[in-house]
């Protein structure tokens, strides 16, 4: 095999089989012995790197196509754009923050903790302003959420568009966040100034240039919403709103607001740029739904799929995927290779308590050389299943942007390629 | 939200007593902070500062700080947002969803160009201006005549186009009821065709050595074909500088600065900083991420020589293809030829 550093990106991106079909092979027949295992090779003999060599680990570089990759053609300008998790090339559910999609409006900022202040204003008793260290001695929640992108999936509404489950379901990340519950904060500024608290807000706002703001009902912000400082263990990126973001679970990533510096509690929305503007959806007849917060429930087989195709020829295959339900648990997932007409049950591979957080599901099946289309439907705890396209387009028109929850096809050719496709 | 209280779980969060006593962590927000902070507009125009602008102080002000992404007449450049017009198109394919069109509040305006605008340079224009930017934002939609003027006084009576457009999330009836069932399983439908693939429509980001190597080739053709045009170059003579050009091309400048700074304590910002860039090498500011286009360019040896810096700002986007200055070009010979004298007086 070439050095994998060398080979042309192309080959991942696009998935050729026969690119990767080499090493396989060889392991695979018996005929000869294989000098890796006949052979001392150079790493059961001399020595690796010590210690002191890597204070702070990268994945190795065998693995350095597993990347954030964004669409240049998307938006004017990468300061003010997204990028995509790489969930063709992951497994499990937690997203290492490295390769966790990012999305800002003016620019990943750095700000330091020292310089970190939290303003709690407006209908509360008295306003109060946190310092990172205030932050770290209130009791502290541990939870495992999911963050979609609103428009996530939105460049396919139209038609099959992007070759790759990376660009076409990976404006989502999944991680252990430690925090303090928001409840916990306004509590501590007092919520008897704000009288009946059944039609109060509050409104959430970020330090860096965009200033992004979003009004949240009471009733979320007091249910489970977490003010994050810590994600699968460690601090926040930057990337993700280092120090301190806010994570509203079950709801449209756009909410999560990053670098939170205020928060402040209202008698109504502040209808801001990104709550009228933008995140609301364009129906077919031109009225457009507002406060569609919830991300429902979807899910994605991530392998095989465009960037990950079947290379080991015929047999047994690992069929695989996420769901995901802003609404809960999810509870049972389908799978169907015929595009549709018939369905069989996936095994989930998740914890019980999971909710609002991704699971991992699993197929284990044979392929021998069939065309497939390829599917997967979610089902959550509330009862809900995954719409086909068709059945969105029915009752949204083709207008949307955000929040298409579509059934996805890839159609499974013979020689083990995948492709996006959209099926009648 | 009348519809998201009927939600049990939410009216049981509310119904959970929230307690008054506390940690007695954090401190007592001052009146000085939180109106440093608490500059959020609400629907009606509460929150506004005392002010006004009208809209030929408007153009002036948009010309300097927005027009170099939204365009002149607000039509936007190339992806950045198109602010007028779009009226009567929102059910159509491809809805062109302006501020005239469709923004539901012009509280959501004043309120989003306050904090959050000019790119590069938010949180600086002063009430007057972003109360004239408004004023010829609603101009550029013909929502006004040219001769408005908005206020603090006047705005609470402005009514936006689409302000009856949206309706509260309504999932819960038309979409959750029709998909809460049992889940089909076999024979759920007679037929499947691909009715679509995405290789037809090839869109799907590549990134492949031989893709790099032939957009360089393209690069380093556009470079040569520059410099035969240039001018022959004279040694480089240290000129005196007119200090009226230099003062014109610091106020010229301002169509720079939402992106570049230069100057005493210069940074990368959205652009490089320009101190020292006349008459040197390109891409050279340290630690800015240039576009792939720049460096290609750099490393065929482009200088910001008098000839290529003329030709990169009269237009930007044809002397260097994909580059990331999203600046159209200065259409004023004048403004050029003194922003010119003005960087080159930040020499260094």
């Amino acid at each position: 095999m070439s050095d994998p550093t060398q080979t042309s990106r192309r080959a991942f991106l696009r998935g050729s089989a026969a690119a990767l079909a080499g090493g396989a092979a060889t392991a695979a027949s018996a005929g000869t012995p294989d000098p890796l295992i006949t052979e001392v090779q150079s790493w059961a003999s001399g020595l690796g790197e010590g210690v002191d060599e890597t204070p702070y680990g990268l994945p190795i570089e065998f693995e350095s196509d597993v990347v954030r990759r964004n669409v240049p053609w998307l938006t004017a300008d990468p300061i003010s754009s997204i990028n995509f998790t790489p969930i063709h090339a992951l497994d499990g559910t937690i997203t290492p923050q490295g390769c966790a999609f990012e999305r800002h409006h003016s620019g990943a900022i750095e700000l330091r903790k020292e310089d970190y202040r939290l303003m709690i204003n407006g209908l509360v008793d008295t306003p109060l302003v946190f310092t990172y260290a205030d932050l770290e001695r209130f009791p502290r929640e541990n939870h495992v959420y999911f963050c979609e992108c609103a428009a996530n999936t939105g460049m396919e509404w139209a038609g099959a568009q992007l070759n790759g489950v990376q660009f076409t379901h990976g404006m989502i990340h999944n991680m252990e966040y430690s925090g303090v519950s928001l409840r916990t904060l306004l509590e501590e500024a007092g919520l008897d100034a704000a009288g009946d608290l059944a039609d109060k807000w509050v409104y959430v706002e970020g330090a860096d240039a965009s200033s992004n703001g979003r009004s949240i009902p009471m009733e979320k912000a007091l249910d489970d919403v977490l003010v994050a400082f810590k994600a699968n263990g460690e601090a926040l990126r930057k990337e993700h709103g280092y120090p301190v973001r806010l994570v509203v679970p079950g709801w449209e990533g756009n909410m999560w607001v990053k670098w939170l510096r205020r928060i402040e509690v209202m008698d109504g929305p502040v209808e801001s740029r990104e709550e009228t503007s933008k995140y609301t959806d364009v129906l077919a007849d031109g009225t457009a739904r507002k406060w569609t917060w919830v991300m429902d429930a979807k899910s994605v087989i991530t392998s095989p799929s465009p960037q990950a195709p079947i290379t080991h020829g015929a047999g047994p295959l690992v069929i695989t995927g996420l769901a995901w339900s802003g609404h809960g648990k999810i509870t049972r997932v389908d799978v169907s290779k015929d595009g549709g007409i018939t369905w069989e049950t996936a095994r989930l591979g998740k914890a019980e308590e999971d909710s609002k957080a991704l699971t991992r599901f699993y197929l284990d099946t044979e392929w021998n050389g069939e065309d497939w289309l390829l599917q997967a439907r979610a089902m959550d705890e509330t009862g809900y299943i995954q719409p086909t396209k068709d059945q969105l387009r029915e009752v949204r028109g083709e207008n949307s942007i955000y929040h298409n929850n579509c059934i996805q096809t890839w159609h499974i050719t013979p020689d083990g390629e995948a492709e996006n496709v959209e099926v009648s | 939200m009348s519809k998201f209280l009927k939600a049990t779980v939410a009216t049981c969060v509310l119904a959970t007593p929230v307690f008054a006593e506390g940690y007695g962590l954090g401190r007592e927000a001052l009146p000085e902070e939180i109106q440093a902070w608490d500059v959020d507009i609400r629907p009606g125009g509460a929150g506004l500062p005392e002010g006004s602008g009208d809209v030929w102080t408007g153009e002036e002000v948009f010309a300097d700080y927005c027009a170099v992404c939204h365009g002149d007449f607000a039509e936007g450049v190339d992806n950045w947002p198109v602010l007028a017009g779009g009226f009567d198109t929102l059910a159509d394919k491809d809805p062109v969803k302006t501020v005239g069109s469709y923004w539901p509040h012009l509280s959501t305006v004043w309120d989003y160009v306050n904090r959050s605008m000019p790119f590069g340079g938010a949180q600086t224009l002063e009430p007057d201006e972003v109360y004239a930017i408004v004023a010829y934002i609603l101009y550029s939609n013909d929502m006004v005549d040219d001769d408005f003027v908005l206020s603090d006084e006047n705005f609470a009576e402005f009514e936006m186009y689409n302000e009856g457009g949206f309706i509260v999330d309504d999932r819960a009836e038309t979409e959750y009821t029709i998909w809460r069932k049992e889940p089909c399983m076999e024979n759920c439908k007679d037929s499947v065709e691909i009715t679509m693939r995405a290789s037809v429509v090839d869109v799907t980001p590549e990134e492949t050595a031989e893709e790099e190597a032939a957009a360089q080739v393209e690069d380093s053709t556009q470079v040569a074909a520059v410099a035969e045009d240039a001018p022959a170059q004279e040694a480089p003579v240290v000129a005196a500088l007119d200090p009226e050009l230099v003062a014109a091309g610091e106020k010229a400048f301002k169509k720079c600065s939402a992106c570049h700074q230069v100057g005493d304590g210069a940074k990368n910002r959205t652009g490089p900083a320009l101190n020292g860039i006349m008459g040197a090498a390109a891409g050279q500011a340290e630690g800015f991420k240039y576009s792939k286009a720049l460096q290609a360019m750099a490393e065929e040896g482009l200088v910001w020589d008098e000839a290529n810096m003329t030709a990169f700002l009269t237009k930007p986007r044809e002397f260097m293809k994909g580059t990331k200055m999203s600046f159209a070009g200065f259409r004023k010979e004048s403004d050029l030829e003194a922003v010119i004298e003005y960087l080159k007086s930040h020499a260094e």
